[in-house]
């Protein structure tokens, strides 16, 4: 019951930073919401026990990512500031697609009856470093390869100058 | 269930309290301290019935009066929302991020057992440094939102720096993790309470008589690790020498120009908290939290054979009041750099963070690796 309304509360706040980063027009308000909203799915999943991934969640998306957002926001010219409107026929098409989408697969299933108990150390560090340096190894190596790519290519546009 | 709710929230008021008035003293013992160093007197103008009491009178009462009672002033073409809830972003995070700290151990009493510490995650660590990397709205927000050259100078500075210096923080944690093998605090604090001597393998007696004795604090198995953590946590925390985003004497007062009265002291409060919560980081994970050496749930055990049992009250106030004299230690070292060194240029600030302290930490993280594998 606890746990209910609790959803609810942060699934409303939820919805409604998720909206004002869509309607806002002044860009930083927008940067200022999706980070509300980060921070808003990151409790999500400390009320469903999963507290790793709410944390990364706030230190990746939150503290990382939109922080390089909003460095560049802030080079911007104030004339760039103002979002312009002209794809909004495009994107509600794209939004009810997604919401029919959605409805259409959740209909057809029946909610389960009881929350299904994780095991003890599901989800913890341990577990989760075990599975990455065992089971998921290969994908592991090849995504730190690409970031080493980025990290050449950033060099490499850097050094080039005017 | 009613206690268990009741106990944390004895438990958080008490770590919020002492955290806030820490960071008040610490803006009188500042100006005192610098004023030791610069053989000046320093503060000591206010006083309540001809009572001046070394100026702390004066920070602790007058100086928030006097915030409080100044005007508000939002510039005409800033952003009042933003520049309404920069100073709370600021602040927030330095707060909150004491809840994973300990400071003792468990306090028993009757048969129920109080662990010392506001949340104990199991991903403490964790958690603080995702609290860490949310401070950096606080000055970027505020500097955009008044619409000032030099505060978005501050800002962006600051955000570039803080950016920097969190990777080289994250890095000097990562042997002291190593070495405890937790990202508990609590146990991570336990942890500290060995001996050097009962980590070493039986093979190594000479070492074993050498510094077998001392207790096995973070600060002694990961020095380099300590001097990267500092060096970063003072540049986290935009003091000198890492003040570039202030820089008074280049870009006015960077970030916080605009900012004024009680604005201006929640930016000011929170830069001193961070200075508490980064001293409780350092005595949590280096100087080993609450931990008195040789001192056990039972009473002292001293490795030359004495024994002296301690009532366990004793014990758990001699625990809270080690944590609290380090985390006073820890503070006391940050203001004195502060008035020692000159401000660094902006360059040397981001070659220090990049090109040095991320090497070191990188090869710190790799070394002890190494030798925790070898000695398995």
């Amino acid at each position: 019951m606890m746990s209910l309304a609790l959803f609810y509360i942060l699934a409303g706040l939820l919805v409604v930073a998720a909206l004002t980063v869509v309607l806002q027009r002044n860009v930083v308000y927008c940067a200022m919401a999706l980070i509300a909203a980060l921070f808003l799915i990151a409790l999500l999943f400390l009320t469903l026990h999963a507290p790793l991934i709410g944390v990364l969640q706030v230190l990746i998306y939150a503290g990382a990512i939109m922080v390089l957002f909003l460095f560049v926001i802030m080079l911007l010219s104030p004339s760039a500031m103002e979002q312009r409107r002209g794809w909004w026929s495009l994107g509600g098409v794209a939004a009810l697609l997604l919401g029919a989408t959605l409805i259409a697969l959740m209909a057809g299933r029946e909610p389960p009856e009881g929350p299904v108990p994780a095991i003890e150390l599901f989800g913890s560090p341990e577990m989760v470093g075990k599975s990455l340096f065992t089971d998921f190894i290969l994908p592991f190596e090849i995504v730190s390869v690409l970031l080493l790519v980025a990290i050449i290519g950033a060099v490499v546009l850097a050094k080039r100058g005017p | 269930m009613i206690v268990d709710i009741g106990i944390i929230a004895v438990k958080a008021f008490l770590v919020l309290f002492m955290v806030l008035n820490l960071a008040g003293v610490l803006g009188w013992i500042e100006r005192k301290g610098s004023a030791l160093i610069q053989d000046r007197i320093g503060a000591n103008r206010a006083s309540v019935f001809g009572f001046a009491g070394m100026g702390l009178v004066n920070t602790l009462l007058a100086d928030p009066l006097k915030f409080l009672s100044k005007e508000d002033f939002v510039p005409p073409y800033g952003d009042r929302f933003l520049h309404t809830l920069a100073p709370c972003m600021a602040l927030f995070p330095a707060l909150v991020t004491f809840a994973v700290i300990p400071f003792g151990d468990v306090l028993v009493i009757g048969d129920r057992v109080i662990n010392l510490q506001v949340a104990n995650l199991n991903i403490g660590i964790l958690y603080i440094f995702a609290m860490a990397s949310l401070s950096v709205y606080g000055i970027v927000i505020g500097a955009w939102a008044s619409n000032n050259k030099f505060s978005l100078l501050g800002g962006v500075r600051g955000s570039a720096q803080m950016i920097s210096y969190e990777v080289a923080l994250g890095l000097s944690v990562i042997g002291v993790l190593l070495v405890y093998g937790t990202l508990e605090p609590q146990q991570i604090a336990r942890s500290q309470g060995n001996l050097i001597g009962d980590l070493l393998p039986e093979s190594a007696s000479f070492l074993k008589r050498f510094i077998g004795w001392l207790p096995a604090w973070g600060v002694f198995l990961q020095p380099l690790g300590f001097l990267l953590f500092f060096t970063a946590a003072v540049a986290e925390t935009k003091r000198i020498p890492f003040d570039t985003p202030e820089g008074e004497s280049e870009i006015v007062a960077g970030y916080h120009v605009e900012y004024s009265g009680g604005k201006f002291l929640m930016f000011f409060a929170g830069e001193f908290a961070e200075i508490v919560t980064a001293a409780g980081l350092m005595t949590t994970l280096f100087f080993g939290g609450w931990q008195v050496p040789y001192l056990m749930r039972d009473g002292f055990h001293f490795p030359w054979g004495v024994t002296w049992l301690l009532p366990h009250l004793a014990v758990v106030l001699l625990q809270v009041g080690s944590f609290t004299f380090k985390v006073l230690f820890c503070c006391w070292l940050q203001i004195l750099l502060r008035w020692t060194v000159p401000r660094f240029r902006y360059d040397q600030v981001m070659r220090l963070g990049w090109k040095m302290l991320l090497p070191l930490a990188l090869a710190n993280v790799m070394v002890t690796a190494i030798v925790i594998f070898a000695a398995q």
